[in-house]
């Protein structure tokens, strides 16, 4: 590397990416352009599918058997890597490019301790000794804020925590002092209070280091914390790039408007404003539109303009961002302040009297413990205490929410209501009927069809093998609600109607959908019976923004219109925040705190919440947030603390009560709980978390009013 | 996408499952190896069917033994595989015989399926005790050497037709039964399982019609597989004096009667063996292409 | 661990004892097939109950059952009808017999196996790995017998270079055990090597081998070093298992060329219902195919750290 080049870091220039597969050669990146200068940290942002990933493996020329570079340049440090050869190209990856993956589990070799793995970075590319490369990776361990790096450094990948992985592939990263780093979505695996910590180690090493970022995302939030810079990719072209706070304040691409309008942020709200999904669907890449990527979903869609010819990237001449460029003709025409269509205001939902009630419910799972030592004590039958005390109220129409991270019992939680298991101790009633420990087999079809559930994963949610019309109609007869073919057929007409989905779908398999219209179909199939109450678990986890706003807001219309008590199971606060109406945080089998969704998202609050609300990334830039980084790994279920389960990683821990005693249940108000041993008063002093500046809330309101 | 599409929709014809089959097949042609496996898979499948028209001569007619590969019979026409050592004429023993193997073949794999998908679902959904003991009966059924089993089995209570379809289910059944547990215990862990199960469907239900067509692709190329060594097996047991009875024409019995000229009239034992290799070939070539196009879509 | 190899041992008598059980029903549950067996089918009625019992076939079921079982562990398998002789004198010799056998044929297909199976699932779908991987489903397309038939006409009939005949009759003759070696290993390596093939290939398209090419390590270090090590474990325990597969192949290729050694015996004594040859060899094959999956298990645990430290 010549040690006197002063240009660009990075450059990409006209950058096009092509897949080749049976069908042909398949566009993934066109047209893609980027610089990036030293020390500097530029985000890219897209839904699934954008080719936003596809770009960070071109920089590293790792693109697989059926991938290639079709035209344009890579620059790095101002040669070309598309020039490069092999043995080039080794000596710059891992030395002077590095990357942090998804799953740092993944990412890890299996059968080789974590001393091996981060040893061979030095070793190859500085040449240095075993004993000076073992220095090396044990001080990087501690710079990674790896307790015990020593221990650490004889471990398998497997003996240590999600978080610690993620760590460990840092450390692995930055040993031979990269100057650009790509990270593709490196926290999305993790749990939110360990994303958190991780965030905020990238932030701190990147300066400690001075090295560019090149930070890969689909969360608007998280690129608002991290980066200088983003790019918006929709459909294998960058739509619009700039400074963060150009892009949050003034976006000028109609899809970035888009994006927005799909986020739940803290001044959304499910009645006055609702999210505004953005309409139709992403085109795959053998079937893009003529002219600009989004035209057929654009709603400033200028016929024979956008639709002409390729669209350039422009200049945005109206801020002060020197970087601001969108691909968009109309870009100067367009309201900007029009760019989502104004959503109907919905009346309040009146919440009706009691469906649900949890009390004192308590799931604990028996195992054998089949240790040596365990052999010997003769202490072998243990109990896992999945659901501890679990108590609470649901009423008609109303939303709770339960929130919480994994391992926090919620899923167990989920199949006790459905019969999967049944409960330990406690009484869970539903329509006055006690079903607590009323297994599904032994459930009355009414029963059956009164209590669903929407599932997390819309790839696994309908059988593959069975069609659309097979998976509804089955549901509807088997819970005696229609038995005659034409009627039921019938019936599963009316349910599509009510997904907003085309009739013709009956007829298709599984593997004919997106992933939205799976989780669809999945709604239909739990509103099949006209349940009293349904369960969603995760609905939208695993959906785009875009695709998880439509399902969002179809999910709430329905509940609406047949008065359903919803059961949203979530580890997404934004989201909570928006739809709920009540919420219950749980940690580890137990409740921490319960109330109604403004109380629980105000002080005060339980420690854990606050955490949690401080984790979680906010898409705006007007929001402030104070931070409170979580230490410590989530304990095992196995082996939780005897205590208050917060109490290893409370940051307001009092002392020695907490890792003995367990909290007392403190009311704040009628049915707003909290479970600490802090006294309510001490707890009201914390100030809030998030503060959105007092103008903002004014612009907010005043355009609300308007 | 959202609009109504209120035209009646009409149920897929026969019609469309006869393209989808077609199409099916077609994709056959991404993989050379399986057309070749097919091909020879289909050539035997048609020799056996035709041997009751089509064969020279009746398999189990003695006529000049020890006759090299196209000599001439007596009444004029060829030998064209020669003659074996009662003088009865190879050709159409080896096409009667393709009659008998692709008989006994599909049949105790059949058997064999039947019994392993059974136990592997009950093993697979039903978990706890029923998979503890259907396992490890599955794994000492395992651990028996299974051509010793066979010798012994097959000799302690006669070498039949039914004998053998027996045998061999009893000795395959668990090894499918392994496969299938497997990938029940991986599909009984996604969410539309978990749907079946809270809208109150029958265990039954569930295995038969909710998890069995999902984890139909593996199978199928197993079972290719498995008539290729069902085939072997069967041959063996020819070749040892276990197989079917004589005289009816059996590939590996053929050897084994032909044995002790195998040095100086090779292709007495050599035409039959050509046959058998070349129909395991042909389910072996049949299952790797197969696998080939389900890994690439 | 210890648990585990306690349990492990545990199933491995289990299993020896339900197959012993299993063995002994079906062999001796019907004494007067017993006593026809080993009299001869001529043998008087009153010969045979007086037979029956000096021997003490009239005992209980599972005090007969006990005895034999006492018996067979400690090495006492009783007297061959068929070579009129105790079946120590006989039992041991043809096991070494076979065991020279089998060594040679692990200790070349080991080797190749390996090599060609990680020389395919190097780079899948390379020129390379389709020969390899045809070859492969070729060689294992022919049955045992058609080989030793395939290969007794070329190098027997046609080339007059080898033996047709491995009976050992003057002495140990090493161009005897060549055929019976080259047909078990033509048949067995390919299985093996196609194992490998699949690890190889499936280690290959994980993300830490992705992780280690993009630290930059040279291409033999990252096969070396990354890959090797997690694509030979599973191998590993097919290699093992593969001694099952052995005996069922002994049977055939010692048949063909006259070969005195293991599965020769068991063919011979079923076919004769040479009822305590028949038990003892079971037995004995069982053994040893339940103690190499032990020692299967145990390897697989030590090559696999995620099994070993939990």
């Amino acid at each position: 590397m010549s040690e006197t080049y002063d240009g660009p870091l990075l450059e990409i220039e006209n950058l096009s990416i092509s897949y080749y597969t049976r069908a042909g050669e398949i566009p993934a990146v066109v047209d893609f352009s980027l610089t990036l200068n030293a020390g500097e940290s530029v985000g890219l942002v897209g839904e699934s599918g954008c080719g936003k990933s596809t770009v960070a493996m071109a920089i590293m020329r790792y693109m697989g058997n059926n991938g290639g570079i079709v035209g344009g340049s890579i620059k790095f440090k101002g040669r070309d890597m598309v020039q490069l050869d092999d043995e080039e190209l080794r000596k710059l990856r891992g030395s002077e490019i590095a990357m942090i993956y998804q799953e740092p589990m993944a990412a890890l070799n299996p059968s080789m301790t974590v001393a091996r793995q981060l040893m061979e970075v030095p070793i190859t590319h500085d040449g240095v000794s075993e004993d000076e490369a073992w220095k090396r990776a044990v001080q990087m361990l501690a710079d990674v804020h790896l307790p015990d790096p020593e221990r650490v450094m004889n471990a398998y990948p497997h003996q240590i925590s999600g978080g610690q992985q993620q760590r460990v592939v840092i450390a692995m990263a930055l040993l031979s002092n990269p100057s650009l780093l790509l990270l593709d979505e490196p926290t999305t695996a993790l749990d939110v209070t360990v994303e958190a910590g991780i965030v905020e180690l990238i932030g701190e090493l990147a300066q400690k280091f001075d090295t560019a970022l090149l930070y890969i995302s689909h969360n608007l939030g998280l690129m608002l914390e991290v980066c200088d810079r983003i790019g918006v990719m929709y459909s294998g072209e960058m739509v619009e790039e700039g400074r963060v706070n150009s892009i949050f304040t003034w976006p000028k691409h109609p899809y970035t408007h888009g994006l927005f309008g799909c986020i739940p942020l803290p001044h959304s709200d499910k009645n006055a404003r609702p999210l505004m999904a953005i309409p139709g669907q992403l085109p795959l890449p053998h079937q893009r539109p003529q002219g600009c990527n989004f035209g057929p979903r654009c709603r400033f869609f200028g016929d024979g303009r956008c639709n002409a010819g390729d669209i350039r990237m422009d200049a945005v001449t109206t801020d002060e961002d020197p970087d601001h460029r969108v691909r968009c003709i109309r870009w100067n025409e367009i309201d900007h302040d029009e760019a989502i269509p104004k959503p109907d205001e919905r009346p309040p939902i009146e919440i009706g009297e009691p469906v649900l009630i949890v009390e004192d419910m308590q799931k604990y799972y028996e195992i054998t413990d089949n240790s040596l030592k365990a052999l010997i004590s003769g202490d072998r039958i243990k109990y896992v205490k999945a659901n501890e005390s679990i108590t609470f109220k649901a009423g008609r129409s109303e939303t709770v929410a339960i929130v919480g991270e994994s391992g926090c019992g919620k899923s167990t939680f989920a199949k006790v209501l459905m019969g999967l298991e049944t409960t330990t101790g406690g009484t869970v009633t539903l329509n006055n009927v006690e079903i607590g420990g009323l297994e599904v087999g032994n459930r009355t079809p009414e029963q059956l069809g009164s209590l669903q559930m929407v599932f997390q994963n819309p790839n696994d949610t309908l059988n593959p093998s069975h069609s659309v019309g097979f998976q509804i109609g089955r549901v509807i007869k088997k819970f005696g609600v229609e038995s005659d073919p034409a009627k039921v057929k019938q019936r599963v007409f009316d349910l599509l109607d009510t997904v907003k989905l085309p009739r013709a779908f009956i007829n298709r398999k599984p593997r004919q959908l997106s992933g939205g219209q799976k989780q669809r179909i999945g709604i239909a199939r739990a509103f099949a019976g006209n349940p009293s109450t349904v369960i969603a678990d995760e609905p939208i986890s695993a959906l785009d923004v875009s695709v998880a706003a439509a399902v969002t807001e179809l999910l709430m219309d329905i509940q609406r219109e047949h008065k359903t008590t919803l059961l949203f199971i979530s580890h997404d606060l934004s989201a909570v925040r928006y739809l709920a109406d009540r919420v219950v945080v749980m940690y580890l089998g137990q409740i921490m705190e319960r109330g109604t969704t403004d109380e629980v998202f105000a002080p005060p609050y339980h420690p854990y919440t606050e955490a949690l609300l401080s984790a979680v990334p906010i898409a705006d830039p007007q929001v402030t947030k104070r931070r409170i980084v979580l230490e410590g790994n989530l304990p095992s279920v196995l082996n939780p603390p005897p205590g208050c389960p917060f109490a290893t990683r409370c940051p307001r821990k009092l002392g020695d009560i907490c890792d003995r005693e367990r909290p007392p249940l403190r009311e704040v108000e009628p049915r707003h709980v909290i479970a600490c041993h802090i006294e309510v008063e001490e707890l009201r002093k914390v100030p809030p978390v998030i503060t959105v500046s007092e103008d903002y809330q004014k612009e907010v309101e005043d355009r609300l009013g308007s | 996408m959202s609009e109504m599409t209120q035209e009646t929709v009409r149920a897929p014809s026969f019609g469309d499952k006869v393209v989808r089959v077609l199409k099916a097949i077609a994709l056959m042609r991404e993989s050379p190896v399986g057309m070749v496996g097919a091909g020879l898979v289909l050539f035997w499948v048609i020799m056996a069917l035709i041997a009751p028209f089509a064969a020279p001569y009746d398999p189990n007619a003695t006529m000049i033994p020890f006759q090299l590969p196209g000599t001439v019979a007596p009444d004029g026409g060829t030998f064209w595989f020669g003659t074996d050592l009662l003088g009865r004429d190879i050709l159409s023993r080896v096409m009667w015989g393709a009659q008998t193997v692709l008989f006994y073949a599909p049949l105790a794999t059949f058997c064999a399926y039947t019994v392993g998908i059974g136990m592997g679902l009950l093993a697979g959904y039903k978990m706890g005790w029923w998979d503890t003991i259907l396992s490890r009966v599955a794994d000492i059924v395992l651990s028996f050497p299974v051509m010793v089993l066979y010798v012994i089995v097959i000799a302690k209570f006669g070498a039949s037709g039914i004998n053998i379809v027996i045998a061999i289910t009893f000795a395959s059944a668990p090894a499918i039964m392994r496969i299938v547990r497997g990938l029940t215990l991986d599909v009984r862990a996604r969410d539309y399982i978990g749907a079946a199960q809270t809208r109150g469907e029958g265990a039954w239900f569930i295995m038969l019609a909710e998890i069995l067509p999902n984890v139909r692709g593996p199978l199928i190329v197993d079972a290719c597989l498995r008539f290729g060594y069902v085939t072997i097996t069967i041959g063996v047991l020819g070749f040892l004096g276990l197989g079917l009875p004589p005289p009816d024409p059996d590939w590996g019995g053929m050897i084994n009667e032909n044995r002790s000229m195998a040095l100086s009239f090779p292709h007495m034992t050599v035409i039959p063996c050509i046959a058998i290799s070349s129909l395991v070939l042909g389910f072996n070539l049949l299952a790797d292409g197969l696998r080939e196009i389900s890994i690439k879509d | 661990m210890l648990i585990f190899l306690a349990k492990r041992l545990g199933f491995m008598l289990l299993t020896m004892f339900v197959v012993s059980l299993v063995l002994f029903l079906v062999m001796e549950f019907n004494i007067e097939n017993v006593a026809t067996k080993v009299l001869g089918p001529y043998s008087l009625p009153e010969q045979r109950e007086a037979w029956l019992l000096a021997n003490g076939y009239y005992e209980p079921i599972y005090i007969r059952y006990f005895d034999w079982v006492s018996g067979a562990v400690v090495g006492d398998f009783g007297i061959s009808t068929r070579f009129k002789a105790p079946v120590n004198e006989y039992i041991w010799d043809r096991l070494w017999n076979t065991a020279i056998l089998g060594f040679w044929v692990f200790a070349l297909m080991v080797p190749l196996s390996l090599v060609l199976g990680i020389l395919a699932g190097m780079k899948e779908g390379s020129r390379l790995d389709r020969i390899i991987s045809v070859s492969c489903i070729l060689t294992t397309s022919v049955p045992e017998f058609a080989s030793a038939v395939f290969f007794s006409a070329i190098f027997v009939f046609w080339l007059d270079l080898l033996p047709g005949a491995s009976s050992m009759m003057g002495g140990f003759d090493w161009k005897q055990i060549v055929l019976p070696v080259m047909v078990l290993l033509v048949y067995d390596f390919g299985y093996v090597a196609r194992m490998t093939r699949a690890s190889m290939a499936e280690v290959m398209t994980t993300h830490y081998i992705r992780t280690a090419v993009l630290k930059g390590l040279p291409y033999r270090q990252v096969i070396l070093k990354h890959a090797l090590r997690n694509a030979l474990i599973a191998p590993f325990t097919v290699i093992l298992l593969q001694l099952n597969w052995l005996l069922s192949g002994v049977i055939v290729v010692e048949f063909f060329f006259a070969y005195k050694g293991f599965g020769a015996l068991i063919l011979e004594a079923s076919l004769n219902q040479d009822i305590y040859m028949i038990e003892a060899c079971a037995l004995i094959a069982v053994f040893v195919a339940v103690a190499t999956q032990v020692l299967a298990d145990i390897g697989y645990m030590y090559l696999n750290p995620r099994i070993r430290f939990k």
